[in-house]
């Protein structure tokens, strides 16, 4: 009998290696979780038929922003309502080719924009560890999914911290790659220059295992480059000789929650028993801008990446007389709030006599975020900071604030903005709702934020399974 | 007062690539509409732009023959408009930091040279091709309702830009028929105007003679050279006839309907569009490599303008111009003979009769040429025809000339008279059919080249004396 709430991918790999189930019985069992507790959580916006891709291997559940051949890919919003890709996108190829059949397409906020996933046009998704809260966003359905055991594993897309934030409030573990390390192509696009998908599941080496499905360079994809080692699936237990680096903006900023707090430096003293070397270090400019200058850049890239939506190919077209008039009404009524709040940032920050002082600065300030945090890299080998600075916050507390919502990602954003790597692993519970113990590398680190990760995993001993579940 | 005119152009040459700009569709002109596409020319939503190698090195090729400094680094812009031919929204283009920056390229003229600045030449993506249903004229206005094709979006295109250094409509066309000669030489573009190959814009204003800049107005959608020169003629006419009536030219643009040459163009204001450019960011800077763009420079043929020059001292500057411009300088080159006459039939005769210059056999139709006031008209104008035909061969037409030439069928005809006395009187007393036997003998003498046709009737006039 296979528990679907405790299933590791990893244990799933051993059962079809022994024949003792076949990938069909596999893709059938979660399945029948998703019947179950799936009306209550809504992780998913669509789930498929095994016979729908095959394959031999452990089934997945991917982000609505990955398209995948002749499956509903709509990004959560109306205006790609109905809307079914005629291509697979790299990585649901890569998915494919590994023999990963396909178990659905999960929520998120739409076009990614959002830290809740309330902002879907189909509805929020629940946090399997308290429904009436968020499961954090933009990638709430993927990380909610693999909570509540609707999926083994699963891909998300993270621009400013929608694959960390939510892996931290629903106690999964999700990564965050180096930009340019996994391909973006068949990925409805955000913000081009930040979006990056990536791994999410309940252990770092399941993380592993599927970001090396995923991950390397891709003709179609001009930004990707080779990675300059192999992806490994740690094994060790232990951070000796690793420097670990505390920037102190980061873990005393403003809005951090005591019980986050508390648990981010247990597990501070765990690294240091397990054998690294744990300084503190500074960040001031990347925390103090990071998270402006992310709402100048993601929705400048965002107000263009989306004119595509314009009613004349695909998707939602309202008719009237005229073409703008169709535009207009095709926009109106296709997009929420929210892509258009930031089409609307974006389309202003790019205009003429504002360009200079909105999105040209704010190009030269992601300069210093990245100087600021190659100097740290320099003393230290990993960074370390809660993801969110909250836990999982109720249904509809921050809708009616954007400011509130966007701060959210205070802490995901500014590594982001560099272009580095990040894990998000769960490492404890504050009132009853999981924390998450974010970790940034250099560039292409990968290998080493798994392998630290791995070891703090083995020495939280965090239970996954959420205890209203049990 | 003496007006200056003050002309700049805008030209789109397109690419004549396999492969569009950002995808691996084909590049194809005649298919069916929207058989050339794929996600990426379709805009679907994840698709994503990898540039065509081949494109950008021709790029940097016609930057370097329009004599462009090719920087370090350059990058790709998105223009954001929306239009239903744009189907992302934006097109990729270049904005500060083009391909190619700061030419010069040399228009000669019969008084001296004029040096066209090139503010830049940069690459860029075609946009669909939009087709209005009903309504007037096929345009938006009024149309029931629009197709696109998207078989030409995202071709490659690249857009040339002058600065406003030409002074006359005729220099203006000078130089456009030497860019279209320089791309057609380096072979990266049919530059065909009737196909859209290569189109262009003109920004014309007139000042006093060494004062500031006045108001420009842009024309459009003018599909031949001629047609160009002569509607920058009438629009610095225009624009000198308002102020010299105390009025202020707008700034406008000028379509003109290429199907109706002689209606009055259409108006429009312009307007001025943001169209918010930033870098694309789903692609890295481009830099040139040194070692290729060097390659290139040494490789660079023969420009236009110097093959004027050098041409000039033999023909004068008219024919030089003409042949060169014509694309017809090289044929010129190919063909021995006094060089005058050379020059004129192949830039005449020979032109008129179409005959591709690449496949003219040169020394055969130099012996024609020479032979050109010895043989008829109708000989000499078959000989230009058939002059790119395999296996042309002057002597058929030459030894025609021989036909027509009776002083020297006479003594021939005359000689074989005196040696077949008897056969003639037998003729003359009624044996007509011994004709055949004269004309037989005569082309037997002539090896053949006789005409019998005037034979037959030189023969016919002799034997009746």
């Amino acid at each position: 009998m296979i528990d679907t709430l405790r299933f590791t991918a990893e244990e799933a790999v051993g059962l079809l290696e022994r024949g003792e189930v076949s990938a069909a019985e596999l893709h059938g069992v979660y399945r029948e979780a998703i019947a179950e507790r799936d009306p209550e959580i809504h992780a998913y916006l669509c789930t498929v038929e095994h016979g729908a891709t095959a394959g031999a291997g452990v089934p997945i559940a991917l982000k609505d922003v990955i398209s995948t051949k002749g499956v509903e890919t709509t990004a959560a919003s109306k205006i790609l309502s109905g809307y079914k890709p005629v291509f697979d996108s790299t990585v649901a190829a890569r998915c494919r080719e590994a023999g990963l059949p396909l178990l659905g397409k999960t929520n998120l906020d739409e076009f990614a924009m959002g830290s809740s996933t309330e902002n879907s046009a189909f509805g929020p998704t629940h946090n399997p560890w308290d429904p009436g809260r968020v499961p954090g966003g933009s990638s709430g359905g993927s990380t909610a999914a693999v909570a509540a055991g609707l999926a083994p594993w699963a891909l998300g897309s993270d621009t400013g911290g929608s694959i960390k934030q939510p892996a931290a409030l629903c106690g999964v573990v999700g990564l965050r790659p180096t930009f340019g390390t996994v391909s973006r192509y068949g990925i409805v696009a955000f913000a081009s220059s930040l979006d990056q998908v990536g791994p999410i599941a309940k252990t770092v080496r399941d993380c592993a295992l599927l970001h090396r499905i995923i991950a390397g360079s891709d003709a179609s994809d001009s930004t990707t480059v080779e990675l300059p080692e192999p992806i490994e699936v740690p094994q060790a237990d232990d951070l000796k000789g690793l420097r670990i680096g505390v920037p102190s903006e980061m873990n005393e900023a403003e809005g951090i929650e005591p019980g986050v707090s508390e648990a981010v430096s247990r597990t501070i003293e765990l690294a240091r028993e397990l054998g690294a070397e744990v300084g503190e270090c500074h960040l001031p400019r990347s925390v103090e801008f990071g998270l402006p200058c992310y709402y100048l850049i993601a929705p400048s890239e965002a107000s263009s990446n989306l004119a595509r939506y314009d009613g004349a190919r695909y998707g939602l077209r309202a008719e009237a007389g005229g073409i703008r008039a169709m535009y207009e009404r095709t926009r109106r009524e296709g997009f929420g709030d929210e892509p258009k709040r930031r089409i609307m940032l974006g389309t202003y920050a790019l205009s003429a006599g504002y360009y200079e002082a909105f999105y040209g600065q704010a190009q030269k300030v992601r300069t210093v975020i990245r100087d600021e945090h190659a100097a740290a890299f320099e003393q230290f080998d990993v960074l370390v900071s809660p993801t969110s600075p909250t836990v999982a916050f109720e249904l509809g507390a921050r809708t009616a604030d954007p400011l509130a919502m966007y701060a959210a990602d205070v802490l995901t954003i500014p590594s982001n903005m560099a272009g580095l790597p990040g894990l998000s692993i769960p490492c404890g519970l504050s009132d009853g709702l999981p924390v998450g113990f974010q970790l940034i590398g250099r560039q292409f680190s990968e290998n080493l934020l798994f392998r630290a990760g791995h070891a703090l995993e083995r020495a939280i001993q965090f239970d996954f399974v959420p205890e209203r579940l049990k | 007062m003496s007006w200056e005119p003050v002309i700049g152009l805008e030209i789109h040459v397109h690419l004549k690539t396999r492969t569009k700009m950002f995808c691996r569709c084909r590049v194809a002109y005649f298919e069916p509409p929207n058989t050339q596409t794929c996600p990426v020319c379709l805009a679907q939503p994840g698709a994503l732009p990898v540039p065509n190698r081949q494109a950008i090195e021709w790029t940097v090729l016609l930057g370097l023959a329009l004599g462009c400094e090719v920087p370090e680094r350059a990058i790709f812009h998105r223009k954001n408009y929306f239009y239903p031919d744009n189907p992302k929204g934006y097109q990729i283009s270049q904005y500060d930091e083009p391909l190619c920056v700061n030419g010069r390229f040399v228009v000669p003229g019969a008084e001296g040279d004029t040096v066209v600045g090139i503010e830049r030449a940069h690459l860029e993506e075609d946009a669909a091709k939009t087709i209005h249903v009903g309504g007037a004229e096929g345009r938006i206005q009024g149309a029931d309702r629009s197709l696109i094709d998207f078989n030409r979006a995202g071709t490659p295109l690249v857009e040339i830009v002058t600065a406003p250094d030409l002074r006359s409509a005729e220099d203006a066309k000078r130089f456009l028929q030497l860019l279209r000669q320089t791309v057609i030489e380096l072979g990266i573009s049919d530059a065909e105007m009737e196909k859209g190959s290569l189109r262009f814009d003109v920004n014309v204003s007139v000042r006093p003679s060494g004062e500031e800049f006045r108001t420009r107005t842009e024309l459009k959608n003018m599909n031949s050279f001629a047609f160009a020169a002569r509607g920058i003629e009438r629009e610095l006419e225009r624009q000198i006839g308002v102020y010299e009536s105390g009025g202020t030219v707008e700034q406008e643009t000028l379509h003109f309907d290429p199907s109706r040459a002689e209606a009055p163009p259409l108006r429009s204001k312009e307007e001025a569009q943001d169209y918010r450019y930033f870098p694309e960011p789903d692609l890295v800077p481009l830099e040139p490599d040194r070692e290729v763009v060097e390659r290139f420079r040494g490789e660079l043929p023969e420009s236009p303008t110097a093959r004027v020059r050098r041409l000039e001292g033999e023909l004068g500057f008219g024919l030089a111009e003409g042949l060169v411009t014509s694309g017809r300088d090289e044929l010129y080159s190919r063909i021995p003979g006094e060089r005058v006459a050379v020059a004129n039939v192949v830039m005449n005769e020979l032109a008129a009769t179409g005959v591709d210059p690449a496949s003219v056999n040169a020394d055969e139709l130099a012996k024609v040429i020479e032979r050109r006031g010895d043989i008829p008209r109708a000989a000499f104008t078959d000989a230009l025809a058939a002059s790119g035909s395999p296996g042309f061969s002057a002597a058929r037409y030459l030894t025609e000339a021989s036909i027509a030439d009776v002083s020297e069928l006479d003594p021939v005809i005359d000689r074989i008279l005196d040696e077949n006395e008897s056969q003639a009187e037998a003729y003359r007393g009624g044996k007509e059919g011994l004709l055949g036997f004269f004309v037989g003998l005569v082309m037997k003498e002539t090896g053949g080249k006789a005409n019998p046709k005037i034979v037959s009737e030189l023969l016919r006039e002799k034997l009746r004396a």
